[in-house]
């Protein structure tokens, strides 16, 4: 069998840091070929290696058989090498078309030929079934679709080899099997695929070989037909790993947070949230299920006070915490695990120990007449580094130089810590890998088990089928559905995130 | 981390060289003698006593324009205001200087205190602009200077003189300068501010890293977003940052008003003494301790080159380019650490 891509003994160093430490990568002509490891563990570097990005320290990439130096990103396109990445490059304000040829114009006498362009445009579409109308407006087609423009910005391009860079995290569950059908025919017209994830069952089900990596190192390539998730995710963080949390059945106590005909505006001035009804008790954990941009944001940031809701109350414990500044509200006894720990859950040019004191710095023991005192700071710092096994070199270094796993377990131990009686958390888990989501996971529980309330929001469906106790389904600002996480299947869940109504009236709640 | 420490004191030493082999090829090319006039700028900053005193008087409200300049920085804000408050400082020090009789120990620091209640206001109404309205604070502080500059004027002639062009000195109640000093520096005109902007210096660091409100006013430097999640007031510390930092630019104004000059006069421009304070700052790495000693080196530039045209008969528009370029290569000493590890890397 003849391979389209080898990347033979790769080596890149930064530093005394080995990324990559001798990693083999063999992709066959045809085949989708998953790369698979944990964060850090060095996927993007040898991916950035390929594509020309950076410059391997030792080792050598054949493309066709053919030895080749990709000294950059032109390179690489000139080999036919396509990446289709994580965070859409596209312009707004232009039309698919327009981002198409964007860099490689058509022109006819000095200007564009749009009219070509667009002819290639649609029948490369066809060809590969994407169904994009070339002249839409990219500010006009959901998600899915802008993804499938970066594919025929690839194609169009003339790649034969595609890397996808982790492309359902933004995907819908129908939108995840519309893209496995595209890679399958992409892969039958004769392309290769490399599927950057640590998504096991998108390898499962779509690819044909994965290899895997490990702390830098190539730790196995198998064929995906002999093997199995349990299998894969030992190999990827190198022990047993439970998939499923065991819990005992939630035992709800009284209602902890209670929300009533909430509107909320986005910064547009639109109704993101509109007319929301929800109740939390304590003792359970109802999770959001539902397609991002549907009012979750602002739903989270009006409980916790950074924005203010126009109309409806919110109450925690039967007080009303309606639009009360952030203090009060954390006071009061809420906990939150936000969804951009970059911007709002750290200051990350602070040590990682000034970080663990964020919302208490004012109290006592941490602060004494108006003086900081770092003994008592630091002391619950390396408490709490103990307790959530953050992996820093020491209390003094800075959150920026922390892993995203370990920077996520330092927020949530700073927020459990805190033992609010609300905690939520939003999208806790995302861009982690299955080790570090099995103990946040763990903890999430654990709180809820001491009689806590926690609302979970999250867009992995199987995140929140698996830690809920209840399923609040929301869909333009509303919460639509209530659903037992038991009786349910991902297929209901995707129909009521995408707005159908349900039709049976088996509704729990 | 040892050969760490030894190139963060190594690059500025370096940087400073490189300026000066810069000034050289200058001096060359104009037909001067680089070797005197250089030896003209370390004499008249550092060659006598009277001149350790001057480079030391010119030191004192570089620190402290420095230090404004740093601590609006270190909590986000750029304060290009610090020229005004400096200016209003001034006038409030020498208004209170001539205006009262009273005890030493309770006339001088009224004074100061003047001057720094003077700079906090100025820095007051950007920081409200910017706190509630959003309004950038570089407009703002950059139209302050101009209403600090004519209305300062027109106080001068109208009230603090009659239709004149400087106020009274103040009563030696209110003053800074020092007979001692003078006795000891071949009558400089240093005066005890340096002991003031050291002392500031110090409650600089200590307010930022010791104290619980520092902790929060870092905070919303570095992450406004995190710190209104950790429900802290970004706007009351937008507000508190501008006023201190004008607070800061106040006393540097006191300085020149209690100490250098003793009175204030009208001016047809600005004293360029805040708008150093911005490279004061940035060469001194926005710290405590690095703005006491790029405050030096400013002030040693600045008393030093003085002495160049003179010695050397380098003209002063020449002796401007040549101080401007050693504090061109200081500034760009991230140029120099990039060519240091490019050169490593050439060696391995």
């Amino acid at each position: 069998m003849e391979y389209v891509i080898e990347m033979l003994n790769i080596r890149k160093v930064f530093g005394a840091f080995v990324a990559n430490d001798n990693i083999t990568l063999q992709v066959k002509k045809g085949e989708i070929h998953a790369l698979l490891g944990e964060n850090g563990a060095g996927k993007s570097t040898l991916m950035n290696v390929l594509f020309g990005l950076y410059q391997p320290d030792g080792g050598e990439i054949r493309v066709k058989g053919k030895p080749v130096r990709i000294t950059d990103p032109n390179v690489a396109n000139d080999l036919g090498i396509g990446m289709v990445h994580q965070h859409f490059m596209l312009v707004d304000t232009f039309t698919v078309t327009e981002n198409i040829i964007l860099g490689s114009e058509p022109t006819r006498a000095g200007t564009i030929d749009i009219k070509r362009a667009e002819q290639e445009v649609r029948e490369l579409s066809e060809r590969y079934g994407l169904a994009v109308d070339p002249t839409a407006k990219v500010a006009d087609i959901s998600v899915g679709m802008q993804q499938r423009v970066e594919i025929l910005k690839t194609l169009y391009r003339g790649a034969d080899i595609l890397i996808f860079d982790e492309p359902t995290a933004v995907l819908t569950p129908q939108e995840i099997r519309e893209l496995m059908d595209i890679m399958r025919t992409l892969v039958r017209e004769g392309k290769s695929i490399i599927l950057i994830t640590h998504k096991l069952k998108e390898i499962m089900e779509v690819c044909d070989r994965v290899t895997i990596i490990r702390r830098g190192k190539g730790i196995a390539t198998l064929n995906v037909a002999e093997t199995n998730p349990n299998e894969l995710a030992a190999l990827m963080v190198g022990r047993e790993v439970q998939f499923t949390t065991e819990k005992r059945p939630a035992e709800p106590g009284t209602p902890v947070l209670e929300i009533e005909g909430l509107v909320v505006k986005d910064a547009r001035g639109l109704a993101a949230v509109n007319g929301l009804n929800l109740t939390v008790h304590g003792g359970e954990i109802v999770g959001i299920a539902g397609v991002d941009g549907n009012g979750q944001t602002e739903l989270i940031e009006a409980i916790t006070g950074l924005i203010k809701a126009e109309s409806g109350t919110i109450r925690l414990n039967g007080r009303d915490i309606t639009n009360l500044p952030p203090r009060q509200i954390i006071e009061a006894g809420v906990g939150h695990i936000p969804q951009d720990r970059h911007k709002h859950g750290l200051v990350l040019d602070f040590p990682i120990g000034e970080n663990m004191v964020l919302q208490t710095y004012y109290k006592p023991p941490y602060s004494k007449r108006g003086l900081l005192n770092f003994t008592a700071i630091y002391e619950k710092a390396r408490q709490l580094i103990r307790e959530f096994d953050v992996r820093t070199p020491d209390e003094y270094t800075k959150a920026r130089a922390l892993s995203g796993g370990n920077q996520q377990k330092a927020i949530i131990g700073r927020e459990v810590d805190r033992d609010p009686d609300l905690l939520i958390a939003a999208q806790p888990t995302r861009g982690l890998d299955v080790g570090a989501i099995e103990f946040i996971h763990k903890r999430l529980i654990e709180q809820r088990d001491r009689g806590k309330a926690v609302l979970l929001v999250s867009f992995e469906l199987d995140e929140v089928m698996n830690v809920s106790d209840r399923i609040a389904v929301i869909y333009e600002g509303k919460i639509v559905a209530i659903v037992d996480p038991k009786a349910t299947t991902e297929q209901e869940l995707g129909l009521l995130m995408a707005g159908s109504k349900r039709k049976e009236a088996g509704v729990s709640s | 981390m040892k050969s760490n420490r030894l190139q963060q004191l190594f690059i500025p030493v370096l940087a400073v060289l490189l300026g000066m082999i810069a000034g050289s090829i200058v001096m060359l090319a104009s037909g001067y003698n680089p070797i005197a006039g250089f030896s003209a700028l370390v004499y008249g900053a550092f060659g006598d006593t009277y001149y350790i005193g001057e480079t030391i008087r010119q030191t004192t409200p570089y620190i402290l324009t420095g230090l404004a300049v740093a601590f609006a920085f270190r909590t986000g804000l750029f304060n290009i205001g610090v020229e005004g408050q400096l200016i209003v400082g001034w006038l409030a020090a020498v208004w209170v200087g001539v205006s009262f009789d009273l005890p030493k120990i309770v006339h001088l620091p009224l004074a100061i205190l003047a001057a720094a209640a003077a700079g906090a206001l100025w820095g007051l109404l950007p920081g409200v602009l910017k706190a509630y309205l959003k309004v950038h604070e570089v407009i703002i502080t950059i139209m302050m200077n101009y209403i600090a500059l004519h209305v300062t004027n027109a106080i001068i002639r109208s009230v603090l003189s009659d239709e004149g062009f400087k106020s009274d000195p103040v009563k030696p109640s209110a003053s800074l300068q020092s007979e001692f000093f003078g006795a000891i520096t071949h009558h400089s005109t240093m005066h005890y501010g340096i002991f003031i902007a050291i002392a500031a210096a110090f409650i600089m660091w200590f307010l930022l890293e010791r104290t619980t409100k520092g902790f929060e006013l870092r905070a919303v430097g570095f992450n406004q977003h995190a710190s209104q999640y950790a429900g802290m007031n970004v706007r009351a510390n937008i507000i508190l940052a501008m006023v201190i930092s004008g607070a800061f630019a106040g006393v540097a104004g006191a300085m020149e008003g209690l100490g250098t000059f003793g009175n204030i006069s009208t001016k047809a421009g600005f004293t360029g003494l805040g708008f150093d304070g911005i490279a004061v700052a940035l060469i001194g790495g926005n710290n405590a301790f690095g703005i006491l000693l790029s405050a030096l080196l400013f002030g040693a530039l600045k008393v030093g080159a003085l002495e160049m045209p003179s010695s050397a008969g380098v003209p002063t528009e020449l002796v401007d380019i040549i101080i401007a370029l050693i504090i061109f290569f200081v500034a760009s000493s991230y140029m120099i650490r990039w060519l240091l590890s490019r050169g490593q890397k050439g060696a391995e």
